[in-house]
């Protein structure tokens, strides 16, 4: 029978949120107190929901020890206390929590083998949160 | 359509085991859940259900039929209890938080009159929940 296990990371990490596409008044218009150039941080929350029939003989849709693996090395080892700005993923794109949940996704996606992902949701504060499963990220 | 959740809590213990793995089989796929003594959760329950509002009650399903439920085919067979010895299901299978989800869904939708059985969620802990929608 299958089944979706979602399991909760955290990592914290620095951004700013500015676009090179747009002009200073522009981008200041848009991202507000987001765009102050020294950057501020977030203790982000990630949630990653994959699914898959429950092994009869272990009764794991998969296992934790290698999920958790996986996402230590490749993501909160990547992003925790990092200022995103600095990182490739974001050499071209804004590092909003939108394209910071595609570029989780992507990493999951193309690294993590033993169940199917389901999507990925991202609490950048207590008050507002992003899903993504897969699908166009931008217009 | 419209979904209502309810959620209930209970504690119980467990530990992780096939008898058809050798020892050093269990040891390594299942880790330190694999303790015979076994070890506890404070589990989180959520049951959605789903269903028209009927127009004159305004329900989708009497509430207290819903907690009276839960309570008799869930929480009095789960709370305090060890699940592998005392959860008749767990007998044969590892009460691993995606069995115990198939588990609740099985002992409750026979017993749902109005509404339809949407998802059951089982948190094990905070950071780990299993949810499931009745899929094959």
């Amino acid at each position: 029978m299958k089944a979706h296990l979602t399991r909760r990371y955290r990592f914290s990490a620095a951004h700013r949120l500015h676009s090179e596409e747009m002009s200073e008044q522009e981008n200041a218009a848009t991202y507000g107190k987001c765009n102050n150039p020294y950057g501020h941080g977030h203790n982000y929350a990630l949630e990653v929901t994959v699914s898959g029939p429950v092994d009869e003989a272990t009764g794991m849709v998969c296992n934790l020890v290698d999920l958790d693996g996986f996402v230590q090395r490749e993501i909160v080892e990547r992003f925790d206390i990092q200022n995103l700005n600095t990182l490739p993923e974001f050499a071209q794109t804004v590092p909003t929590t939108e394209n910071l949940c595609a570029a989780i996704y992507d990493i999951l996606r193309r690294g993590f083998v033993q169940a199917h992902l389901e999507k990925v949701r991202m609490e950048e504060t207590m008050m507002n949160s992003f899903e993504y499963a897969g699908g166009e990220v931008h217009k | 359509m419209v979904y209502l959740t309810r959620k209930a809590e209970f504690a119980a213990s467990h530990y992780y085991h096939n008898p058809d793995f050798t020892p050093e089989e269990n040891q390594r796929i299942f880790g330190k859940c694999n303790n015979p003594n076994g070890h506890g959760h404070n589990y989180t329950l959520e049951v959605t259900v789903k269903g028209e509002v009927d127009p004159r009650s305004g329900f989708v399903v009497d509430l207290k039929q819903l907690k009276d439920t839960l309570r008799r085919e869930v929480l009095d067979a789960m709370d305090h209890r060890f699940l592998n010895k005392e959860v008749p299901e767990f007998a044969k299978q590892i009460p691993t938080t995606e069995n115990l989800a198939i588990v609740i869904w099985q002992r409750l939708t026979p017993k749902l009159k109005a509404a339809q059985l949407h998802r059951v969620r089982v948190y094990e802990t905070p950071d780990l929940f299993v949810d499931f929608y009745g899929e094959p």
